[in-house]
């Protein structure tokens, strides 16, 4: 554990008795005193607070708001220009073969593009935008925020108490608040399914920021593992698992996330690396896709699990990317890539656990409804 | 009580071997979510693996102690996994086994030298 970098946030997780693992080059807490089950579930009914301050956060600036968004054009099939300010979408980095180099989320914030990236991918992110888009573009690093994420329906009401101008904020709107005389950067995002917060704050002010959240009813920290559970229930990608280069946005299931104006007969169709291939997917579909699997039995299927269209026999036709158990659904649950034919909800396939081919069923995602403030 | 060093126990109770998990490697497992146990009467010989234990984090195996033949298994875990974390050196038992060979139980510790082992 000597060499990971820690977050502002490092020592409080230790005071608060955090089991620390290894994660993206960062000591991260997987779970504190409450446990992963009971952590997931505090989130669901309450609010849960998560340190995800190894994502990488940059600041795209250039002469203008209009010169800032076409150059993201370029990388990403999403409608950036679109974006009203303090606005956030979704959306991903594409490579020539159309697969997903990284998944993000980028905001609106005055003439200024702001990026959240994934941890493990940071660098070659950064690397990538600077290569495309400067000089006429500054790709600026935020190395000295931390990032930090309150989920669940006691949320709003947390955030509110601190500064009321987060009450009509809406779901992924990204807003300029001040917490505890804490200037931030929230929106109203994140990665669980649930109504709630991602706060960049200063890295000198996250600590004392995050103790005040601590102390207001029914906030609990939380961990990478309720983060993963909870994710996995609402449906949402894991980067490195269920999407990666090697696959593409239409695969995994993610074409909603491609505004109608970068799709072919749009205004800015095509234009980002691997376009024909994804476009041309849009329109004639692609050999697989990313569904939810729900497992029958109690067993869950994880990571890996291949699937099979029959008990016995039968032929392969995909496999899991993610799965556990879901705390919520009180049952297993999983996704994974399976061939079209089988990709229709309802359909019976078989995972197959240590030897043994054991029923699931093509489910439709999320597990578990969102709950986004509207 | 006599405990492994992959962390499980065993009580002897009316001529058999009854085995669990210890505390120590319930808390490590986190929540348990899934079990599964052996059928009775399966002959085993030490190291087999005989029971799956899927906590929500990963899945692990239990290793059989001893040489022996698996004579009752703990049914009200496969329906209540997380009795493992509730109670894994009580009720939360994983199997009961007839044992070949007693001196194989001669390597195990005692409560002091587990405790000393997990540090």
């Amino acid at each position: 554990m000597d060499d990971l970098k820690h977050t502002a946030l490092f020592d409080l997780h230790v005071e608060l008795g955090a089991r620390m693992v290894p994660f993206a080059g960062y000591a991260m807490p997987v779970q504190y005193p409450l446990g992963v089950m009971k952590e997931h579930q505090h989130t669901r009914d309450a609010a849960g607070l998560f340190d995800v301050s190894h994502m990488g956060q940059v600041i795209l600036s250039g002469p203008s708001w209009d010169v800032v968004a076409r150059a993201f054009e370029t990388l990403v099939p999403m409608d950036v220009l679109g974006l009203e300010d303090g606005r956030q979408r979704y959306g991903f980095f594409t490579n020539d073969a159309g697969g997903i180099e990284d998944d993000l989320m980028f905001a609106r914030r005055g003439e200024d593009l702001f990026v959240v990236v994934n941890a493990a991918c940071k660098e070659a992110d950064i690397a990538r935008m600077k290569a495309a888009l400067e000089p006429e573009v500054t790709v600026t690093p935020l190395t000295d925020r931390a990032l930090i994420a309150l989920q669940g329906p006691a949320s709003a009401a947390v955030i509110a108490a601190l500064d009321s101008r987060a009450d009509d904020m809406g779901f992924m709107d990204l807003r300029d608040l001040e917490l505890d005389g804490v200037p931030v950067w929230a929106s109203r995002s994140g990665y669980t399914g649930e109504d709630g917060f991602e706060v960049s704050v200063p890295e000198a002010r996250a600590e004392g920021l995050t103790r005040t959240l601590l102390a207001q009813d029914g906030v609990e920290a939380i961990g990478l593992g309720a983060r993963d559970s909870l994710r996995l229930e609402a449906g949402l990608c894991l980067y490195g698992h269920d999407i990666d280069t090697g696959t593409t946005p239409v695969e995994g299931a993610l074409t909603w996330a491609i505004q109608k104006v970068r799709r072919a007969g749009g205004d800015r169709a095509g234009g980002f690396p691997g376009a024909a291939i994804v476009l041309d997917q849009i329109t004639e579909g692609a050999a697989r896709k990313r569904v939810g699997l729900l497992p029958e039995g109690r067993a869950p299927m994880r990571e890996g699990t291949e699937v099979f269209d029959a008990a016995e026999g039968g032929t392969r036709v995909g496999q899991v990317t993610s799965g556990g158990f879901g705390p919520t659904v009180g049952t297993p649950v999983a996704m994974g890539y399976v061939e079209a034919g089988s990709a229709g909800i309802g359909t019976s396939l078989w995972g197959e656990v240590r030897g043994k081919r054991l029923p699931l069923t093509v489910a439709k995602l999320p597990f578990v409804a969102a709950n986004f403030k509207r | 009580m006599k405990f492994t060093e992959e962390h499980e126990w065993l009580r002897e109770e009316d001529g058999e071997m009854v085995v669990g998990i210890t505390i120590h490697a319930a808390e490590q497992l986190g929540d348990v979510v899934f079990v599964e146990l052996p059928e009775e009467g399966t002959i085993v010989s030490k190291d087999d693996e005989v029971v799956v234990i899927e906590s929500v984090k990963a899945a692990s195996d239990i290793l059989a102690p001893v040489d022996g033949e698996i004579t009752e298994v703990n049914s009200a875990l496969a329906e209540n996994p997380s009795l493992v974390n509730e109670d894994p050196q009580g009720d939360a038992w994983f199997f009961k086994m007839k044992i070949s060979d007693p001196s194989q139980l001669d390597e195990f510790m005692d409560e002091a030298g587990y405790q000393k082992f997990i540090g």
